[in-house]
């Protein structure tokens, strides 16, 4: 299906991040679940969830005051964890950087994995959408996803008992992840800078605060853009 | 028991400061030119930074103390493949969460 308006861009971007009501749904309750299993109340809870919007940063976080570790620690650990999402601000730039500083505030403020892979994969698929276009686009994707954060945190909290591990629901975000990325390796570069990606992230898993996972999104970055450039490069020579 | 007051200091920092990451290049660089050599490398953010999240879950799973699992690894491979071969997002999901199920109940 085409983009023809503003209006179909929004809802096309509901559609296209629908599935990822599976993820949001487990993980919004497991974080409300196990808040309130450490001593927070409903109230604080649903707060950590609208103010951070970070699933990866917010279980970090709680991990770590639950350890009683230094409240700078607590702080630069989540941030740490959440540094992708700076590279994902920048990747994003060159799309939405020409929309107003409102819209593109509010965008920041609902970039996370989901909304973010949804957007780049339909960014990279019409390169020739208008800006409003875009942000519409965004906005769509972002609708399946942060009202259901809020609600299920508060769900979560409520509800308080834990969902039995047989569920394996922490499989839910590798399967979605990957069936996201899977039609954006058009090219050998892409699938160049993914192997990277995934060989130096497991090399680097004991690189502490999550930092080995910036490294490996750099590492494939860097091998993407050399591949592109040698293939470039190749098609030159072949043309001569 | 979480001191409140570290809580609080936590949440509204984590909060800031998460915005601040997420808006540092849209909001500042806008519409200005970036350099070629960054684009191209920002081209590959997504294929990179999403595998290598994925990835240690994959061969070692948190949920099983780390121990690589046949049916967590198989269910990755089948959404991955899926994915690339339909181009269908919600057929990979479906299909990764069938063998994953379907293996957890085979091999108990």
């Amino acid at each position: 299906m085409a983009i023809t308006t503003t209006k179909s861009a929004f809802r096309k971007g509901i559609a296209d991040a629908a599935p990822f009501v599976l993820v949001i749904v487990p993980f919004s309750t497991l974080f409300g679940i196990l808040a309130t299993e450490a001593g927070l109340n409903v109230f604080e809870t649903l707060a950590f969830s609208v103010v951070v919007i970070a699933g990866a940063a917010q279980f970090t976080a709680l991990q770590l005051m639950q350890e009683n570790a230094p409240t700078a620690i607590v702080l630069a650990s989540a941030l740490a964890v959440n540094l992708r999402m700076a590279m994902y601000s920048a990747s994003l730039t060159p799309y939405i950087g020409a929309a107003p500083l409102w819209q593109r505030a509010l965008a920041a403020y609902v970039t996370v994995d989901q909304s973010y892979v949804c957007a780049m994969a339909q960014y990279e698929k019409e390169p020739d959408m208008t800006i409003r276009e875009r942000m519409s686009y965004f906005f769509g994707c972002v609708t399946p996803i942060i009202p259901l954060w809020y609600l299920f945190t508060l769900v979560g909290a409520l509800l308080g008992t834990q969902i039995p591990q047989s569920w394996a629901l922490d499989f839910a975000l590798p399967i979605t992840f990957l069936a996201m990325i899977a039609p954006m390796f058009r090219t050998p570069a892409h699938v160049v800078a993914a192997l990277v990606a995934s060989v130096t992230a497991l090399a680097a898993a004991a690189v502490p605060y999550s930092l080995g996972l910036i490294l490996a999104g750099l590492a494939g970055m860097i091998a993407g853009a050399q591949t592109e450039l040698w293939s470039e490069r190749r098609a030159q020579r072949a043309a001569l | 028991m979480i001191d409140k007051t570290t809580l609080w200091i936590v949440i509204i920092g984590l909060g800031i400061g998460s915005f601040g990451l997420r808006f540092v290049f849209t909001g500042l660089v806008g519409d200005r030119e970036m350099p070629a050599w960054l684009l191209r490398h920002l081209r590959y953010t997504a294929v990179a930074i999403l595998p290598a999240l994925v990835a240690p879950q994959v061969l070692a799973p948190a949920a099983t103390g780390g121990e690589f699992d046949p049916a967590r690894f198989t269910a990755a491979i089948v959404a991955l493949a899926v994915g690339v071969i339909t181009k269908n997002v919600l057929l990979a999901i479906i299909s990764g969460a069938a063998t994953l199920y379907g293996l957890l109940w085979l091999l108990g």
